[in-house]
């Protein structure tokens, strides 16, 4: 009965969507109504040729992988994308010429950035938080994921979302949100996904056999649910036709800049910063196979970081017209934030306590603490760069950008990292990774790259700050813009080579997942039953 | 009626429910420090290391059973 249901929604959502392409009003929403009908009709046959088929029972004794499985394959498919849009972007800002004439205006700068950001974020950064989420709240309440197969509906329609908002990009739908460009048709599929992973993840906590919440739980868990009224919020906006992609935002002047920082302040702070605490707090004491430092310092972690990172969005407004109250709260907090970041990042490193030989001997353990430091430098720089005065010569300079590079890159992309090398061969049954020193390759290659990245913008950010300030004897302005651009392009170019070198490394990685798994034979099962004993 | 609720709101906002707030965040700093947490938080910070390969048994007496 069900599959009969699924098969009509389908059939017309793939109609709706083929009515939709017919009067689209614009090339992207054009594209994204076919990419939605396609969707549509794949999953229809699919469904169609599995209808009437005997149904598997989802086995209760055993953890819901197949889902992770896929997260994990996801993640580093769309680091990988990400990292080359990344890259390209890159040199499109060393040498405009590479912006092609004839490939005007689809893969111009102003078109892939955005590319990049969200590919990055939401595409690597995202699908490793859905799969890290499934795989730790799984196993740290001892419970099968809730709600069969919405896993699938979450991943899938994660993927959907992507493409969709990927091919916007490309064909000129944005509705020019930094971090929040999805047009609105796909903000509405965002918030369909992001409740299904709300009720997964809130369904296994609630099945848990563990009587208390790990605390990655309850980082992963202030995630989504931040996120989800952070989307909504920010995104209120009235399509101007329900056939085009353009939309009227809801708010208007002072007031939409400030909701568009908090949603953008914080979408770091809780998708970038609190979910992937939610892995440190679960990957790094089990790599370390030491439970982590201070149990009583995490919660702390938690409650502090919480309460302060939502009032830190404001210092993205210095000197506009933000009134200046907002601007000093903005500033006090981010300073406040320093606390429970530090907090948390000295409770991450000492888990190793004891066991820093693992760092000679362990390069995944490596990847992870040089996450967990990088993470201590970007919230030591973040706050500074928030002080006025310190903003008023960092802020539109590149200096931003090699902080938020050397958090994303540093932090977000090494964990992620560790966090893939822990789970292939525990989710593939194999003994151990492919090779160790393929793992030290990737690890050397993107962490010099990220020093590279986060020192060449340091250079030109402070210095085209500088520039922007200088005036002569009589007060005029001595440097053009134009002169800030030229004296930049080195930087620009020992930045691309950085991110080539971090491309690379993630590139060196995907090899060594693929072998971990093809090269080597599966555990053989401990007995007949492949019973583990309790230990 | 816009004004006056706006007043309103602001008002609570930084007198009461500025106060309500910051002393929950230092009620759950208390609670976590609490003296007798320790066994509790060795507990679930062991947690991670059980139930690695497979979801605990559904009834109690299994899970005795287990150990």
């Amino acid at each position: 009965m069900w599959d009969y249901v699924k098969l009509v929604a389908l059939g017309v959502i793939a109609l709706l969507a083929a009515i939709a392409a017919n009067y689209a009003r614009d090339e992207a929403y054009l594209v994204n109504a076919l990419t939605v009908m396609l969707a549509a009709a794949a999953t229809f046959i699919w469904t169609l040729r599995n209808t009437g088929e005997p149904k598997a029972v989802a086995p209760k004794n055993e953890y819901f992988d197949g889902v992770v499985r896929a997260g994990v394959i996801a993640t580093a498919f769309w680091g990988v994308v990400g990292f080359l849009v990344g890259v390209v972007v890159a040199a499109q800002l060393a040498f405009p010429v590479l912006n092609f004439e004839w490939a005007q205006p689809y893969l111009n700068f102003g078109r892939l950035r955005p590319l990049h950001t969200s590919a990055v974020i939401f595409a690597f950064g995202g699908n490793a938080l859905i799969a890290t989420a499934f795989y730790v709240v799984q196993r740290t309440t001892a419970a099968r994921l809730w709600g069969g197969n919405l896993g699938w509906f979450v991943f899938w329609g994660w993927q959907l979302i992507i493409v969709l908002a990927a091919t916007s990009y490309v064909f000129g739908g944005s509705q020019g949100k930094e971090y929040a460009e999805m047009p609105w048709h796909v903000d509405i599929l965002i918030t369909v996904v992001w409740v299904a992973f709300l009720l997964a993840f809130l369904g296994t906590l609630w099945n848990r056999k563990e009587p208390h919440i790990y605390v990655a739980n309850w980082f992963y868990l202030s995630f989504i649910v931040t996120v989800a009224m952070l989307h909504v919020v920010n995104n209120a906006a009235l399509p101007v036709s329900v056939f085009g992609s353009a939309s009227v935002q809801a708010y208007a002047g002072v007031q939409d800049a400030m909701i568009q920082w908090w949603y953008g302040h914080n979408a770091v702070g809780f998708f970038l910063t609190a979910g992937f605490l939610g892995m440190m707090y679960y990957f790094v004491p089990k790599q370390a196979e030491r439970p982590v430092f201070s149990y009583k310092l995490s919660i702390i972690h938690f409650w502090a970081l919480i309460f302060l990172y939502i009032w830190a969005g404001p210092h993205h407004l210095h000197y506009t017209a933000l009134p200046e109250w907002a601007s000093t709260l903005g500033m006090i907090f981010s300073i406040m934030l320093w606390m429970p970041s530090w907090g948390g990042m000295i409770n991450g490193l000492m888990t190793l306590s004891g066991a820093w030989d693992k760092l000679r001997t362990d390069p995944v353990i490596r990847m992870m603490v040089i996450a967990v430091g990088f993470y201590g430098m970007s919230t030591f720089e973040g706050p500074m760069m928030s002080i006025k005065a310190v903003n008023s010569l960092s802020h539109y300079t590149d200096w931003t950008i090699g902080h938020v590079h050397s958090g994303a890159l540093g932090w977000n992309g090494m964990i992620t990292f560790g966090a893939l090398y822990f789970l292939v061969p525990r989710l593939w049954n194999r003994e151990r990774l492919y090779s160790l020193s393929l793992v030290s390759w990737h690890f050397w290659l993107a962490t010099i790259g990220i020093v590279l990245y986060a020192s060449s913008m340091w250079v030109t950010g402070i210095m085209e700050g500088l520039m922007w300030r200088e005036v002569d004897a009589n007060g005029f302005l001595v440097n053009a813009f134009a002169d800030t651009v030229s004296a930049k392009l080195p930087m620009y170019v020992v930045r691309m080579l950085g991110g080539v070198m971090f491309l690379l490394g993630a590139i060196i990685m995907c090899y060594n997942l693929w072998m971990t798994v093809r090269a080597q034979p599966a555990k053989a099962p401990v007995n007949a039953n492949n019973f583990v004993p309790a230990e | 009626m816009g004004t006056e609720t706006y007043s309103f709101l602001r008002n609570f906002a930084d007198s009461w429910h500025l106060l309500f707030m910051f002393l929950f965040l230092i009620g759950v700093f208390v609670w976590a420090i609490r003296p007798g947490s320790n066994k509790v938080h060795r507990d679930v910070a062991n947690s991670i290391f059980r139930n690695d390969d497979r979801p605990a048994p559904d009834s109690a007496s299994a899970t005795k059973e287990m150990q």
